[in-house]
């Protein structure tokens, strides 16, 4: 029992005996060596996973911010081919997502260093040199490429007639984008952005392979201590499940809210 | 029907399409309170010459005037003429309603927001004003208790009633109707039609584009029949109905009674 325990080095302040046990001691020998899930060790250092939860949010919410507002300007100018930015930002675009996520943090955590431009510019102190900054531009301007290409899909669906509605009555083309083409296109945008966001959300686990500790960070950093694969990753992966959960909970809520004009009518209160 | 002001001029109008010449020259002028109506077979260039009133679509050459305003046109870098201050056009679009055959309402808005729409962000009149107003026009057309309702969720008749709401709220200078029955059910031809002739009767400048025989010879002031993009003959309903002077157009009478 105890050298079980001391086998895998850990908690050398409580020892177990058969004699006197108290509850803890009770359910740290279950979690031990009954449970195929040391779940007390996990118990241990839940704190380090919500604080990796914290970094994983902070990240891809931002990021998602960020890149959001980026894809907006981008879409229209894509979708109305605007002869000085289509192509530019179409080779963005097709750049950004036509390679991993992975080669593109690396490409700027690791690969800007090595150019002494970059180290020692006024860029490198605060942002270039820190894996936080490149893992946000990295995000934000990978989705920001996603969300431009459905987005321009969105934009390019509007119906005509629409359009036409909204010309005849006065509105010039920047009314028009602001009043009718874009709110109509976010709505339509909506379902597919949803999933960006959910893709966006597993692909930060990139910040764990340029030393952040994000949620699974924290799972690595728990099975290279201990030794204990699952212990980590399974906790981690409850924690991406439950954002998820919450994630497509208010994505349902929203849909329900910005797409009433879609659903049946019987469903509708007036 | 006074016809001491001319509240749209519309002179000489080109247009054509690739190798199709659509309008070969359309002459028009409508006084304060007229209600003219444009027959005419399918491709005989009717819809183009009204969505060449507000510009929708650009015509090879001609004139254009709303109550003696000229729509100033230039010759654009490619060599097709284009408005030349696009802040005129969009001034005076606003001063022309439409409605459109397909309604074209906004589908992301409930009929209460398209028509107050305009008022917001076009005429820029305060919201709780735009609103009020939007509420005396839907009910003038008999869709206030529709007015929480989105498009998806109301008849093609409604929507259409909605759709005439959104430009009569504006208080137009003219309308002008597309074909505004075309896309209805036979039972839902009637409510529209009721509406256009209540505002026909309130003196309201209207030009219709239609294949009501009916609504033409009983609410116009004026009936023109277009050919192959030109004037074939145009006079009163009485000229017109009574004693049809053109073969074609009698021809296109007996095909559309028929």
């Amino acid at each position: 029992m105890d050298g079980a325990s001391l086998q895998r080095g850990r908690r050398p302040g409580i020892t177990v005996t058969n004699t006197e046990r108290t509850l803890l001691e009770y359910l740290v020998d279950i979690s031990e060596n009954h449970s195929p899930l040391d779940f007390m060790l996990i118990a241990d250092h839940i704190d380090k996973f919500f604080y990796g939860a914290l970094l994983t949010l902070e990240v891809t919410l931002i990021s998602l911010v960020v890149g959001g507002l980026m894809a907006i300007p981008l879409a229209l100018a894509r979708a109305y081919r605007q002869p000085w930015l289509n192509r530019p930002i179409w080779c963005f675009t097709y750049f950004f997502r036509g390679t991993p996520l992975l080669v593109q943090t690396y490409l700027v955590y690791y690969g800007l260093a090595q150019f002494d431009v970059v180290r020692e510019s006024f860029l490198w102190d605060p942002v270039l040199s820190s894996p936080w900054w490149c893992a946000l531009i990295t995000f934000s301007l990978n989705t920001a490429a996603y969300t431009t290409e459905f987005l321009r899909g969105a934009i390019e669906n509007t119906a005509k007639g629409e359009i036409e509605a909204a010309k005849a009555c006065g509105m010039s083309t920047l009314r028009m984008m602001r009043r009718i083409i874009l709110p109509s296109a976010f709505r339509r945008a909506l379902p597919a952005y949803s999933n960006e966001v959910i893709f966006m959300l597993h692909s930060s686990v990139v910040l764990s392979t340029i030393t952040l500790q994000d949620i699974l960070g924290v799972g690595r950093w728990l099975n290279g201590r201990y030794y204990l694969a699952y212990e980590g990753f399974i906790t981690a992966m409850l924690f991406y499940m439950a954002l998820v959960f919450v994630i497509s909970r208010v994505f349902r809520l929203w849909e329900s809210h910005w797409l009433k004009h879609l659903r049946p009518r019987e469903t509708v209160e007036a | 029907m006074t016809h001491n002001q001319s509240a749209l001029a519309v002179s000489k109008l080109y247009k054509r399409f690739g190798d199709v010449e659509v309008l070969k020259g359309v002459t028009m002028e409508a006084g304060v309170g007229d209600v003219i109506s444009l027959l005419g077979a399918s491709g005989s260039g009717k819809s183009t010459f009204l969505r060449c009133i507000n510009l929708l679509e650009t015509p090879d050459s001609g004139s254009i005037s709303v109550h003696g305003e000229t729509i100033q046109m230039i010759t654009g870098k490619s060599g097709a003429p284009e408005p030349a201050d696009m802040s005129q056009v969009i001034r005076l679009r606003a001063r022309l309603g439409m409605v459109f055959q397909s309604f074209n309402l906004w589908q992301h808005m409930t009929v209460l927001e398209n028509v107050s729409e305009a008022l917001i962000h076009v005429l820029k009149i305060q919201k709780e004003a735009a609103v009020e107003k939007a509420c005396m026009t839907l009910d003038k057309v008999g869709m206030l208790d529709r007015k929480d309702y989105y498009p998806a969720h109301i008849s093609g008749g409604q929507q259409q009633r909605a759709a005439i709401a959104r430009a009569l709220a504006m208080d137009p200078d003219v309308m002008l109707f597309d074909e505004p029955t075309s896309a209805l059910d036979p039972e839902l031809v009637g409510e529209v039609l009721k509406v256009m002739r209540t505002l026909a009767d309130e003196g309201r400048t209207m030009i219709v584009v239609t294949h009501e025989i009916g609504f033409a010879r009983d609410v116009s002031d004026q009936v023109i029949f277009l050919h192959e993009g030109a004037i074939e003959s145009q006079g009163t309903p009485a000229q017109m109905f009574e004693n049809p002077e053109s073969d074609r157009f009698r021809q296109f009478l007996s095909n559309a009674l028929h």
